[in-house]
């Protein structure tokens, strides 16, 4: 089997003129999935069952489904409905990029919503305990201990779920969308070469994976600074 | 609203608590003056615990009264805030908050509570870290500190508040011996200067010298209640003999 390294050198920067695409699709989905995972995590700690409820059932649906599946929905399924093409949302869900940040947004929200769900559990108990002693309303100690505390507790398995969404951003290539993936697909199918350029791609996305990782870490540095005995 | 001096500070009248089945408490009736220094002893599981806790609302009584300073304790917040505001604890595990510097964990209820301005809560804040005679450590995070250290921190933060009475929970039992005397040091200090404070605690030394009152509490009752000489010299029930016996035995 011959190996044509050529054919990488020319097709890796075709490959890199979509990681643009692959970026707006990371961070959008990552801030409104995060945005819809703190409303999650606020309805399922809030006491009350008629928002527990809805928001464990959102929870299981999205984590029982696979996502290639919600991208389809989004994408085939949401024109279908009359509703949906009169509603506000029709310019966002008639782009395939709209659709698949609705559906990676959709899905990763149920996630991390968990993710962080783990963090306020693990806040000490005690800790509330000193702050209702010291008079600190219900408010104030979910803003001035848990959170900060619930942060840096769930951050390293919050950067594995961004890095994990990083991944499903290539789905979005299935529904026509020319992100890094999207255009590896299209030199494959012109060069039949799937060995060369999938692997130059595989290469790519862990350099990528190693820029996340890198910056999750620094922030953990930073937010675990007071868990170092030394200063 | 506050309560003439002759009024006892605390009173709980037929308290009792339930966790499910189990009654933690049975009929308590206590009541504290102002200045006076109550320690609470027991063997595990007897209440003790329970007992102060209920006392600034951490659990919540399941039937009597707890009056403190006047104001009752029932389910209106405005109550319970009433009584958080006069009532200051110090825990057995500390419970400083990880995340902020020694100042800051004096500073902040005072800030979100009293509404202190910043610059006057620090002042607050290293006049009582000096009462500690931990000036130095203003700036550190609290893992950097020793447990003494940590826990004449958590005094101090709970002084900052300038309450009206100083619960204890066991505050030497997660020290190591050689760091129990700072802060017993610390709380003789306290009682001293006439703060009205009630401490759960096995260091019966200090009971001894400082207390106005024991009080021996087994199975969620109070079973006896004396002044310290009559307590451990002259035990009337059996119950508080065997007590005795075992904890000075060793």
């Amino acid at each position: 089997m011959s190996f044509d390294l050529y054919l990488i050198v020319e097709s890796v920067p075709l490959m890199l003129s979509g990681i643009g695409i692959t970026l707006k699709l990371l961070v959008i989905s990552a801030f409104l999935g995060l945005l819809l995972a703190i409303l999650l995590l606020l309805m399922r700690i809030s006491g009350k069952w008629y928002l527990d409820w809805p928001a464990q059932v959102y929870i299981y649906v999205f984590r029982g489904t696979p996502i290639l599946v919600q991208i389809f929905i989004v994408y085939y399924g949401f024109p279908q409905f009359e509703f949906i093409r009169d509603s506000i949302f029709w310019p966002i869900l008639r782009e395939p990029a709209g659709c698949a940040i609705v559906a990676l947004s959709l899905n990763t929200g149920a996630y991390v919503s968990e993710i962080l769900r783990g963090g306020v559990l693990g806040v000490g108990k005690g800790l509330l305990e000193a702050g209702s002693a010291l008079g600190m309303s219900a408010r104030q100690k979910f803003i001035y201990i848990t959170t900060p505390i619930a942060v840096r507790l769930a951050l390293p398995a919050y950067s594995n779920d961004v890095i994990s969404l990083l991944k499903s951003t290539a789905l979005a290539s299935t529904i026509t969308i020319a992100d890094m993936t999207g255009i590896a697909r299209t030199i494959v199918a012109e060069t039949y070469a799937p060995y060369e350029i999938f692997i130059s791609m595989a290469i790519i996305y862990m350099a990528f994976t190693w820029v996340l990782q890198k910056s999750f870490g620094l922030i953990e540095g930073y937010l675990g600074r007071y868990a170092k005995r030394e200063a | 609203m506050s309560a003439s001096d002759a009024d006892p500070l605390i009173q709980m009248q037929n308290v009792d608590k339930f966790f499910g089945d189990f009654q933690a408490l049975k009929n308590i009736n206590l009541e504290v003056h102002r200045g006076e220094r109550i320690v609470v002893c027991g063997p595990s599981g007897s209440g003790k615990s329970t007992m102060i806790r209920c006392i600034n609302r951490l659990e919540e009584h399941s039937a009597g009264r707890i009056i403190i300073d006047g104001n009752e304790l029932t389910d209106k917040v405005k109550d319970i805030d009433a009584v958080r505001r006069e009532v200051g604890m110090v825990f057995q595990s500390f419970n400083l908050f990880p995340h902020m510097t020694i100042a800051k964990n004096l500073m902040i209820a005072q800030q979100l509570v009293r509404k202190t301005p910043k610059g006057q809560a620090r002042e607050i804040a290293m006049h009582y870290l000096e009462r500690v005679k931990i000036p130095e450590q203003a700036d550190k995070y609290p893992i950097q500190l020793s447990g003494g250290q940590q826990q004449r921190v958590a005094i101090a933060r709970a002084l900052c508040m300038q309450p009206e009475i100083m619960l204890f929970d066991e505050p030497t039992s997660a020290l190591d011996p050689e760091m129990i005397s700072e802060v017993l040091d610390v709380m003789i200090d306290l009682a001293n200067d006439g703060m009205t404070m009630i401490v759960v605690t096995h260091e019966m030394g200090f009971a001894r010298s400082v207390a106005d009152r024991v009080i021996f509490m087994d199975a969620g009752e109070i079973v006896e209640e004396a002044k310290p000489e009559e307590f451990f010299d002259n035990p009337v029930h059996e119950r508080t003999k065997l007590f005795l016996s075992q904890i000075l035995a060793h």
